[in-house]
């Protein structure tokens, strides 16, 4: 009687299964609504450290996962950095100090202005079905979304080897996004919020980033405009430009 | 009766020189192993108390828990507050702020373009004040191999061996890139005033010395300080008083509730230092015990060699009707004798050695250098009051012992059986 039960769950369980969509197709779908040729964006970062909340607004340009250039408007203290990414390359430029500096490649995976996130977070617009591969491992509700939970595996060395995304089934957009180590360990979680449609997709507004490493409550990262596909000045993704 | 006793030793050196010799070399390993261990463990406190622990040191709850990463969001508020009431409560030590801090230091091109950049491991300290005790505390002066102190803000002092992997020289202009108190990315520009080596591995790889009053507004860290630490005026490191301190200041000021309350540690109680300055006198402790066994040990046979040797002789002395007990004494009174004169010997050529090794050290600077162990690349004795006087406990307690042990058989000694025994 015992096998017949365990025959039958596993049975069901591949049914189940086969009726998930093919992952890398969702993914696919995702990417369309999330990613664009270049975006320019005008952001509002909430910092919410363990001691006092502070609020870092920039510009940004930025083109696939290749090329960004961000400007930071307010606070003061921080008004008029400037950040240039080419690559794995990364320069800043303080006017305080009148300095560009090249920071290395490791770093892009650290903190931006004391922040849940990292310089590669915030500077890079990938197309995940590039880099990763897509099952569907289960569906599950979210704020009364139907989603399919999305594993992803690098295909490459990234700084999140694997991902965990919550995506709606009818809008194809993520609502949940875990981000792990190559060791497993759980690095991020991140919460889109405040969806809209702009020129025919869908993009998150808000999102609420969380380094589970570190203490505090985390980033809010708040879209306040935002454009797709839009021609970028070719000057603006280079060395003079930040001196400007 | 010493001199009657003193006059057999002298005439019949089989009876003292080998005991003297084994008491001098004992004597002599156990001076040199405490002067040794003091060198050590007092360079290690000294090396600890000046960069890092202070004699005591303050932090707030939330940043001593997280010390490693020098979190200075969590740094102490209000800092001159609590130093004015620090002064005023605890007359007998000198109080004084510092930030740690780390970052980026890069050296432009003529452009000012990033030419050369390394990771710094700043401390930020007092360095212009006119009677700054930092200078002493950190003993700059001697420290300093290229350049001079800085003399006006602005100015910083980087580890002479982090400016030869920059290729950065005296007069350069560097910029370091950090992060402020709330987080914010931070780039000020500095001018190396001069280089220094501290000896120390752990302070001299990547090191950035700046004021304080320079790195607060590069930090955005105003009236705030990441540490207060706390010295006795005399110098010394006094671990009762600094535990008693301690636990004063923390049951007056330190609130359990609050994250970002003062907290007073002693320096016995930071980094493990009080458990290895317990493990140096354990190891001194243990190192006796097992001197003073061996030699009990090796006076003993010496002395029932002695004692088979000398069978006749205090055969002869217990027939002609000297009191057992006189015996008895005599051969303790010789191995008192015996035990003084080789634990001066012993001590004075382990206070040679200790001498030598005071002055000139053993440099161990290849094996630290990864180490993150606040302690001098040159390991060095130190000779102190204790240092002369320690090697007569174990030096007179083992030939006292060994000649105790040897002479019970002048107890056994039967007065009956003497004359038959003297007869053959």
């Amino acid at each position: 009687m015992r096998h017949y039960m365990v025959i039958a769950i596993l049975l069901l369980s591949a049914a189940a299964r086969a009726e998930y969509p093919a992952g890398f197709e969702i993914l696919k779908k995702m990417d369309g609504n999330m990613t664009a040729e270049t975006r320019v964006f005008t952001s509002k970062m909430i910092v919410h450290g363990r001691r006092d909340t502070r609020t870092v607004e920039s510009r940004s340009w930025t083109q696939g996962d290749r090329r960004a250039y961000t400007e930071y408007l307010a606070p003061p203290r921080e008004q008029g950095i400037k950040m240039l990414k080419l690559d794995d390359r990364l320069w800043l430029y303080s006017p305080a100090a009148d300095r560009i500096i090249q920071i290395s490649g490791h770093m892009l995976r650290q903190s931006v202005m004391g922040s849940d996130l990292s310089y590669e977070d915030m500077l890079e617009d990938p197309r995940l079905s590039e880099l990763y591969t897509a099952e569907v491992i289960a569906a599950e509700t979210i704020e009364r979304r139907p989603c399919w939970v999305l594993q992803l595996t690098a295909v490459k060395d990234l700084a999140y080897h694997s991902r965990k995304l919550w995506v709606d089934q009818e809008r194809h957009i993520p609502l949940r996004e875990e981000l792990y180590g190559k060791s497993g360990k759980l690095l991020k979680k991140i919460d889109l919020k405040d969806f809209t449609q702009t020129d025919g997709r869908w993009f998150p507004l808000r999102m609420i980033f969380k380094d589970v490493l570190k203490a505090g409550a985390g980033t809010e990262f708040i879209m306040q405009s935002i454009e797709f596909n839009v021609p970028i000045p070719e000057h603006l993704f280079s060395k003079a430009a930040l001196r400007r | 009766m010493i001199r009657f006793l003193l006059k057999g030793l002298l005439r019949d050196p089989s009876r003292s020189l080998f005991p003297v010799l084994i008491v001098s070399l004992g004597v002599m390993l156990t001076v040199f192993l405490h002067a040794w261990l003091q060198g050590a463990m007092g360079d290690i406190v000294r090396a600890n108390a000046g960069f890092s622990t202070g004699h005591v040191k303050i932090m707030s709850r939330a940043y001593a828990e997280n010390k490693a990463q020098i979190p200075n969001d969590l740094a102490l508020l209000e800092a001159t507050e609590l130093l004015a009431a620090l002064g005023s409560r605890y007359p007998d030590v000198l109080w004084i702020e510092r930030i740690r801090f780390s970052g980026l230091l890069d050296l432009p091109d003529d452009r000012g373009e990033t030419r050369a950049q390394g990771p710094a491991a700043g401390l930020a300290v007092d360095l212009l004040s006119p009677h700054s005790p930092e200078i002493a505390a950190l003993n700059l002066h001697a420290s300093l191999v290229r350049g001079r102190l800085p003399a006006k803000s602005g100015e910083i002092l980087i580890g002479d061996a982090f400016a030869g992997k920059l290729n950065a020289n005296p007069g350069d202009a560097v910029t370091l890139l950090s992060t402020s108190m709330h987080g914010s990315m931070s780039l000020q520009n500095f001018t190396i005033a001069g280089t220094v080596r501290f000896g120390v591995s752990a302070m001299d790889r990547g090191a950035v010395l700046a004021d304080i009053s320079d790195i607060r507004h590069a930090l955005d860290m105003n009236d705030a300080a990441g540490e207060i630490l706390g010295y006795f005026r005399d110098g010394h490191y006094h671990d009762a008083a600094a535990r008693k301190i301690a636990r004063g200041f923390n049951e007056r000021f330190s609130d359990p509730g609050d994250d970002y309350a003062p907290v007073m540690y002693a320096l016995g109680d930071q980094d493990g230092l009080g458990e290895y300055l317990e493990m140096g006198n354990y190891f001194a402790f243990i190192g006796s015990a097992i001197f003073i066994l061996a030699m009990s040990i090796v006076l003993w046979n010496v002395g029932l060699i002695g004692g088979l040797r000398r069978y006749g002789e205090i055969g002869l002395r217990l027939a002609i009707g000297e009191d057992k007990r006189h015996v008895y004494g005599s051969v303790i009174v010789e191995a008192l004798i015996i035990g003084a004169a080789g634990s001066v010997m012993g001590t004075a050529v382990g206070l040679a050695a200790a001498w030598y090794l005071q002055v000139h050290g053993i440099d161990i600077g290849s094996m630290l250098k990864s180490s993150s162990m606040m302690m001098s690349n040159i390991i060095r004795a130190e000779i102190t009051p204790a240092t002369g006087y320690i090697g007569f406990i174990p030096g007179l307690f083992s030939t006292v012992l060994g000649a105790a042990l040897s002479g019970i058989g002048i107890y056994r000694r039967q007065t009956a059986q003497l004359f038959r025994e003297l007869e053959t």
